[in-house]
């Protein structure tokens, strides 16, 4: 394998610039005073309560994310870039989202396989016909993206359901802000805090238009033993917004309320950060203890927003994936800004043979899996790992996808043995509302802790950085 | 506010008030029960300790003896005992997870902070200074959980929340702490110059912080029903029962002023206090002081449900 662009610069010396003053400030820093930092910021992520759960891990129900230090770096032409390129991806998948549910244009012009639609496990028939409020489906994005090299980013995933980590693309920089204040007058970093203020704009714009002119919005969590809980409480916090569980909500005459201290208050928009199928069980699982019983009624009765709406998760199958450059195409009359990893689609006879024959060095995905659980990393998994996925493959070829192994950029990071580059991605958070796009420069950078490890996923010991965009 | 965080904010600061109360019971059976015998050193001491802190049943389906190191073990640390002051620390600090908006960083970091802290303290091998220790530790993490409240919430219903859950539970564990011990503060019990009450009276004092307190209030020796007036009636005393009320009027009354509605459990609460204001010692122990305790906990238990009858639902 070659070896992997560096973000800060190649093994000769040649810093690029936006890393330039953080590169002198790195060789002037003694390893030491490195280590107290990392300590003093876990200390802190620690006493703030930043924890996340791991599923089937009953040892340790709350772990940290490994922080790293040492921030990613963008320059601002590298952002004006991207930013351009995710408001016209966001845009798209939304186009998308209103055409699957409503006239169907894309599947009639064959963009998009009828069946991939119809057979998507995550395509809603409930949502068919159905307009939401002002035509937004995916308030909340996360689109995930790598660089192998300085001229191109590409889009690995886009998470249209209800993507998380917003909270430590917030926190991480009010830790780097605490502990490295000097490198902050070096480095002009535009800021992410507004994120907050975006979200709540973003959501208030989208009420049902007969709601009252000061909507009340609220966020729907599955509870406290969820992965992600702390997230959803921060946000709340931040929103200043109630924090909701599925019991403290119900439905009324096609109404939804929450019950406080002072009786039944109408709520007029649902962040919700419970999946589709939890979300009412009259309509959805009916096990499901999340949700809120008449909500998809209230729902449809137009009473109601959801954010993200019923059904998004149409659009971030990673099959329907490999048909984005296409359906950017189609809904903009653009070419797409942001380019798509080359994709095999399992499900296509040639594709498959090209890709059985060349497992050990692809990545092979399940079409509807997250959280880097269920894939084949060809060039890291043993004899043995990729025999049983071949048979795994083989039983089930629809199920799965297949990209080339991408070299994925490095960024220098603090590791045991000193700083060393490891591999990293990027997911900037895209908020669509009834008005505009509205992105904070910056995202959730997440690095693969491990040396030559691919995989950055927090439930696979990912960890991640601070991420600053430089103001010109 | 939503009931559910209304709800959480009591229960928080009722399992912190409790974790506290516990610490207490624990170091006054400690005193009691180092005593040579001749100054009323008993084992009964830890069985009463059990009484006190309401889990003798549970601690029986484990154990059969009562003796220092299993009721310590059971009532400090036990993961099957669910009102242990480690099971105390967890519980609040859940609440306070599930309601984070609602409290002050503060007031989390109070809370989770002890419960990070509590996974330090290992039963096992804990000798009595390291034991003493500790308590002195759990009382302070309740001191610093009610400081951190006083001084940074906002005077309004989540603050309301966190004092009626203190005040419910203080009130429950002053008159279960007096059910168990009634019998030693009854007249007939006295016998002049009796070292042995003497030190049975000191110790209920000392479990509610209040030894000191007696002899600047009521500057003579220890008497019984002087005991149980400070415990009881007393207006100066911060843990007797009639402060518990006053402070539950108090801040039921401001609940109904912020909401503009007033409800059951504001009537309950004042005609609490009401007994409370218009009798005295003396007619306590002329009706009977164990009827009269076994009366409070019955009505301290409807004024809880009550307030979560009107509110926490």
């Amino acid at each position: 394998m070659t070896v992997a662009f560096d973000e800060m610069g190649d093994a000769q010396g040649a810093v690029r610039e936006p890393y330039a003053r953080l590169s002198q400030w790195l060789n002037q820093a003694s390893p030491e005073l490195l280590n107290t930092r990392r300590s003093q910021a876990e200390y802190f992520f620690r006493r703030i309560g930043i924890t996340f759960a791991v599923y089937g891990d009953a040892d340790s129900t709350e772990r940290l994310i490994p922080f790293d230090i040492i921030p990613r770096i963008l320059s601002a032409a590298e952002w004006r870039t991207l930013e351009r390129g995710l408001i016209q991806r966001v845009n798209a998948l939304n186009a998308f989202l209103r055409d699957v549910y409503g006239k169907k244009e894309c599947l009639r012009a064959g963009v998009v396989p009828t069946d991939l639609v119809y057979r998507n496990p995550y395509f809603r028939p409930e949502m068919d016909r159905f307009e939401v409020p002002h035509g937004v489906y995916c308030h909340i994005a996360g689109i995930d993206i790598v660089r192998v090299d300085p001229h191109n980013f590409y889009v690995l995933e886009d998470n249209a359901r209800t993507p998380s980590g917003v909270s430590y693309m917030l926190e991480n920089r009010e830790v780097m802000m605490r502990l490295f204040p000097e490198l902050f007058v070096d480095n002009r970093v535009a800021p992410v805090e507004n994120y907050a203020d975006n979200l709540l704009a973003s959501l208030r714009s989208v009420a049902p238009s007969r709601s009252a002119a000061d909507p009340t919005v609220v966020l729907l969590t599955p509870g406290q033993y969820n992965s992600a809980f702390y997230e959803h409480s921060f946000l709340a916090d931040k929103l200043g917004v109630e924090l909701v569980e599925g019991t403290d909500l119900f439905v009324r005459d096609e109404v939804v309320y929450m019950r406080t201290t002072e009786g039944p208050q109408r709520v007029d928009v649902i962040y919700r950060r419970v999946d589709d199928e939890f979300l009412d069980p009259l309509v959805f699982r009916p096990d499901s203890v999340l949700g809120v019983p008449g909500l998809m009624g209230a729902y449809h009765a137009g009473n109601v927003t959801l954010a993200n709406a019923v059904g998004t998760g149409v659009a971030d199958d990673k099959a329907v994936y490999s048909y984005m450059p296409e359906i950017v195409k189609f809904y903009t009359g653009e070419e797409p800004i942001l380019k798509n990893v080359p994709t095999w689609r399992c499900r296509d006879k040639d594709d498959f043979a090209y890709v059985l024959d060349h497992l050990p060095e692809l990545v092979v995905k399940e079409v509807n899996g997250s959280g880097g659980y269920g894939m084949l990393v060809g060039p890291h998994a043993t004899k043995d790992q990729i025999e049983t996925f071949r048979r795994r493959l083989k039983h089930e070829p629809d199920n799965y996808i297949a990209q080339p192994t991408l070299a994925l950029s490095t960024c220098p990071t603090f590791t045991k043995s000193g700083v060393a580059p490891r591999h990293v991605d990027l997911r900037p958070f895209v908020l669509s509302g009834a008005d505009k796009v509205r992105i904070v420069p910056g995202g959730l950078t997440r690095v693969a802790m491990k040396e030559g490890s691919l995989v950055v996923n927090s439930s696979q010991g990912g960890g991640t950085k601070d991420t600053w965009v430089l103001d010109a | 506010m939503l009931s559910r965080t209304a709800d959480s904010l009591f229960w928080m600061s009722r399992y912190m008030e409790r974790a506290e109360n516990l610490a207490r019971i624990i170091d006054a059976a400690h005193r009691l029960s180092a005593l040579p015998a001749s100054y009323g050193g008993t084992h009964n001491e830890w069985e009463s300790a059990l009484l006190a802190a309401g889990c003798a049943d549970s601690f029986h389906r484990i154990y059969k003896d009562a003796t220092e190191m299993t009721v310590r073990d059971f009532i400090c640390f036990s993961e099957e005992n669910q009102a242990s002051i480690r099971k105390c620390i967890d519980i609040a600090r859940m609440n306070a997870r599930a309601v984070r908006t609602a409290i002050t960083t503060e007031m989390w970091d109070a809370i989770n902070g002890a419960w990070l802290d509590m996974k330090n303290y290992d039963a096992g091998r804990m000798d009595r200074e390291e034991l003493s220790r500790f308590l002195e530790w759990v009382k302070n993490v309740s001191l610093v959980v009610d400081g951190s409240a006083h001084r940074s919430m906002l005077r309004r219903d989540e603050f309301f929340f966190t004092r009626l859950g203190l005040y419910v539970e203080r009130a429950d564990n002053i008159l279960r702490l007096l059910d168990v011990k009634y019998h030693v503060l009854l007249p007939a019990t006295e016998r002049v110059g009796g070292t042995l009450d003497y030190f049975q009276w000191s110790s209920l004092l000392r479990s509610v912080s209040a030894l000191t307190a007696y002899h600047w209030v009521y500057r003579e020796s220890v008497k019984p029903w002087l005991v149980a007036d400070l415990l009881t009636l007393n207006r100066e005393m911060p843990r007797s029962l009639y402060c518990c009320y006053e402070n539950l009027v108090e801040f039921l009354d401001q609940l109904a002023r912020q909401y503009g509605r007033i409800g059951p459990s504001q009537h309950m609460a004042r005609s609490a206090l009401a007994r409370l204001e218009n009798t005295n010692i003396e007619t306590i122990f002329q009706n009977g002081l164990h009827e009269f305790i076994s009366q409070f906990i019955i009505d301290n238990n409807k004024l809880a449900s009550a307030i979560q009858e009107q509110y926490l639902v």
